[in-house]
């Protein structure tokens, strides 16, 4: 039998980045919040020893551990899913601050193209450019509705950047804090670009160029480059997270209880009112009732889908008809580039997660995709975040896997050899979606979230054309050898590409596009909020974070309004 | 907050805790530690296969913890040796003690697969599905090793261990093929791991048993642990830095 809790204003599901700044959000207004997190306590004083290639960035000590839950996963509804085993393609989070622990924090803002992606691309191209079966849609929300919470988030995090990207959507600031340091490698991207004619600018960074103090009053100290940084957490307090930002913050009001080691298994409705979450103690065994006046859900893109899924609220996708929206538009990221081989070296050792340049000139309708097969793109980067022995291993074509001629070549480009990526765009497809497994289940008894994913022509195509650029840059940069990205085929859940995993729980304007409304609150239950990158209608060419911290502050606005107001917040 | 600072009040902070470099290592981090150096200077003489070696501070503890007899462990050795052999650069991976560190990790977590979904039903899949065995690291490495074995009886009538360079090279290329027959894996798959568990041992940090001396890091011109790089961070000259293990500070 659950034991009843007593019931609080606003009940959180994880405490990573958007539970984070709910919580913070809300209990600042003065409202009683729990956050319940199914990992462990951890801040900055657990990263003395963080700088451990093996322990973190191999065996992913900060990251979820898949005997307890996983994702099942197939390309196509021919397949059988099967489980993700081994962690690989995505990193999922788990513990204090979720993934935006062990992240990059490039920080970026979403063009105002793809908010209103529909609308504009049919207005260019007209209505038929990529058909039928791709369910590109608007957001429910420009990015002018969206710019103060942009503006919000970078303020919290204390975003370092420069202005200089003319292709951005307007700032009603500039960054809070300077660009970081400029490295040869950045520098030679840069002029390389600019006699390209191109638009160089300095990847916005959550780690943090200067000590900045943010308008909550807490401090994130000055990033030192000390070259591990994604996949590690940052020992300095200079790696902006939720545990040394918003997570104080909360704490600091009384009004935030936060408790680790609870697995939210179910929502609890009653009608149409979330009256509270189901959650079991990881320690104890026991369960408990937590009930709350509003229910957010904070679990990041699978948990957020998988919960209410399983607690049976909403209609669920089905690939076949067309029907029901949740699980619909999933979608990930396609990585094209290219790798350069020089005959100088770099200090490629020394780095930081958002240490980089790029450019947009390629990413979203900033150019004429008239001729092409494709719409969107990518921001086409060079990062330098410090590359470490055991994953960096790159040799020129040809090179033999192992033995001596590996050994000779791996060692001598370690220092003498980087790539220049990009993030490229996905565009959600009828048959990319996420559902429930039938098979196979976690550790609660619960079914695994079930991934249905391929590439699609649209990927395939842009894939091509991205990298075919890249390799233009690093031909202009000098490289002694370029090898552009191998075309892509199937989507393959092994090696690691991102953890930049969007839809399945999509924003829209109506109810009949979408799961929630432009509050992150859902259409058919009004007190139940869901917010991750789920809420993504289509994955763009930037990470995922920038936009995901606004939609936060954007739901924590939700929630405080509804709990003065109540009823749908649109 | 200058890297200085930061230095000090770390060396500060495990003083003050009363907590030495090494006893953090060996509590937290891994059980091998047989004969670890936790002060992190001078040496320790170990007892070794009947002669007797030297473990300097970054050097690294020989006691087998997975492997049971001499000829598993000899030809775990050579294979690796041949992935990542000794040339004018410096050690290979029996130089850098890459056997041991694999012995400890298959004893470990790691071997067990303890933070993965073990849980069936089992089935074969497609490849874009990734590992689907219900065989535990320490499984397969105990049966692909020997297969490499019975592969080496079968086509030169020696045991791997007797036969020569180019000899295991060919059986371990038909292993990487995945031409072997194994039970519940690929071969491919064995080998990808092995490949995979050598580098680790070549370059990660000493205190897993490998890495002997940071010679792999050197090699490499990775300078292993520093605080910070914000001073160098923007010179066009490339840095050479003597590598600094975790264990040191
Ligand atoms: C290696 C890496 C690099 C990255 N780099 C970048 C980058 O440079 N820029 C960028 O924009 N993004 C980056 N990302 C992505 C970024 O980390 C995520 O977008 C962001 O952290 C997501 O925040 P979230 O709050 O939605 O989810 P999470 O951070 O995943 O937090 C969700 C929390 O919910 C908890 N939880 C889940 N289910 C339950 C349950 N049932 N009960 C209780 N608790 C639960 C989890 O334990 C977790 O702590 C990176 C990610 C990784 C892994
Ligand atoms: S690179 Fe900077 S932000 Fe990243 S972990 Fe190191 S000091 Fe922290």
């Amino acid at each position: 039998m659950a034991k009843t809790l007593p019931s609080v204003d606003v009940v959180t599901v994880g405490v990573g980045w958007t539970g984070g700044i709910v919580a913070a959000e809300c209990a600042k207004a003065g409202l009683k919040v729990v956050g319940l997190e199914r990992g462990q306590k951890r801040g900055t004083e657990d990263y003395l020893n963080v700088h451990d290639e093996y322990r973190y960035a191999i065996r992913y000590d900060l990251m979820q551990n898949l005997s307890k839950e996983t994702v099942s996963f197939r390309n196509d509804r021919n397949m059988k899913a099967l489980p993700m085993r081994q962690l690989g393609s995505f990193l999922l989070g788990e513990g204090l601050g979720g993934s935006g622990t062990h992240w990059n924090g490039m920080t970026y803002r979403f063009l105002p193209y793809d908010f209103q992606i529909k609308t504009l691309t049919d207005k260019r191209y007209g209505p038929n450019k990529l058909g039928p079966d791709y369910l590109i849609q608007d957001w429910g929300l420009t990015y002018d509705q969206l710019e103060p919470y942009f503006d919000k988030f970078e303020k919290t995090a204390g975003i370092s950047g420069d202005d200089k990207n003319k292709f951005s959507g307007k700032r009603s600031n500039p960054y809070p804090t300077p660009p970081m340091k400029k490295t040869p490698m950045l520098a030679q991207f840069e002029k390389a670009a600019a006699n390209l004619k191109l638009t160089p600018y300095m990847v916005p960074s959550a780690n943090v160029s200067e000590v900045y103090k943010n308008p909550d009053g807490e401090t994130i100290n000055a990033c030192q480059y000390c070259g591990f940084c994604e996949r590690f957490g940052c020992e300095y307090g200079a790696k902006s997270s939720a545990e040394i930002t918003v997570v104080p913050t909360a704490l600091k009001t009384g009004n935030f209880d936060l408790r680790f080691n609870s697995n939210v298994v179910e929502i609890l409705k009653q009608g149409n009112k979330a009256t509270g979450v189901r959650y079991i103690d990881t320690v104890s065994g026991e369960e408990f009732i937590q009930p709350a006046n509003a229910v957010v859900l904070t679990s990041y893109v699978f948990n957020n889908a998988k919960l209410l899924m399983v607690s049976d609220i909403g209609e669920r996708y089905d690939p076949t008809t067309g029907k029901g929206t949740l699980g619909r538009n999933y979608c990930y990221q396609i990585l094209p580039g290219a790798a350069g081989f020089f005959e100088e070296q770099y200090n490629t050792f020394m780095g930081a997660g958002s240490l980089g340049m790029c450019i947009d000139d390629y990413n979203g309708d900033n150019f004429d995709h008239s001729d092409l097969d494709f719409i969107h793109g990518g921001n086409i980067a060079l990062t330098q975040t410090g590359t470490r022995p055991i994953g960096s291993n790159p040799t020129p074509p040809d090179t033999p896997t192992w033995g001596p001629e590996f050994k000779k070549q791996s060692i001598y480009y370690y220092t003498r050899s980087f790539g220049i990526g990009a993030q490229g765009a996905s565009m959600p497809h009828k048959q990319n979606y996420l559902s429930l497994d039938p098979t196979y289940k976690d550790a609660y008894g619960l079914p695994l979230m079930q991934l249905t994913y391929n590439f699609t022509g649209q990927d395939r195509a842009l894939h091509k054309y991205i990298s075919a650029r890249a390799a233009d840059i690093m031909k202009e940069m000098g490289a002694k050898t370029i090898v552009p990205n191998a075309e892509i085929t199937d989507y393959n859940i092994v090696p690691y590409q991102t953890t930049h995993n969007t839809g399945g729980t999509v924003m829209s304007l109506t109810p009949e596009q979408g799961v929630v409304n432009n509050y992150l609150q859902h259409w058919d239950v009004d007190n139940l909020f869901a917010v991750s990158a789920g809420n993504f209608a289509h994955n763009s060419g930037y990470n995922p974070t920038g936009t995901l911290g606004a939609l936060a502050y954007r739901c924590a606005e939700g929630v405080i309004k509804y709990s003065q107001s109540g009823g749908s917040l649109v | 907050m200058s890297s200085d600072k930061n230095n000090v009040s770390r060396r500060d902070f495990l003083k003050t805790t009363g907590i030495a470099a090494g006893t953090l290592v060996g509590g937290g981090l891994i059980g091998g530690l047989v004969g670890y150096n936790i002060h992190g200077k001078g040496t320790s003489t170990l007892e070794h296969g009947g002669h007797e070696t030297t473990n300097e501070a970054t050097g690294s503890p020989k006691a087998k913890m997975f492997f049971r007899n001499e000829r598993d462990f000899s030809i775990l050795s050579k294979a690796t040796e041949r992935i990542f052999p000794e040339d004018d650069l410096g050690p290979g991976a029996i130089g850098l003690d890459v056997p041991y560190f694999i012995d400890h990790q298959l004893a470990g977590n790691y071997g067990s697969n303890s933070k993965e979904y073990m849980q069936g039903p089992f089935d074969v899949g497609a490849p874009t599905q990734g590992y689907q065995s219900r065989l535990t690291r320490a499984e397969i490495f105990r049966q692909g090793i020997q297969k490499m074995e019975d592969e080496a009886q079968k086509r030169y009538k020696k045991s791997f261990n007797d036969i020569d360079g180019k000899q295991m090279d060919e059986i371990l290329t038909a292993f990487q093929k995945g031409d072997i027959e194994m039970v519940g894996v690929t071969s491919a798959f064995f080998f990808a791991l092995l490949r995979a568990a050598t580098l680790e041992g070549a370059y990660s940090d000493p205190m897993y048993g490998g890495n002997r001396n940071m010679d792999g890091w050197r090699m490499k011109g990775f300078p292993g642990h520093q605080m910070a790089y914000i001073t160098q961070i923007e010179d066009a000259k490339f840095q050479k830095i003597e590598p600094n293990p975790l264990g040191n500070h």
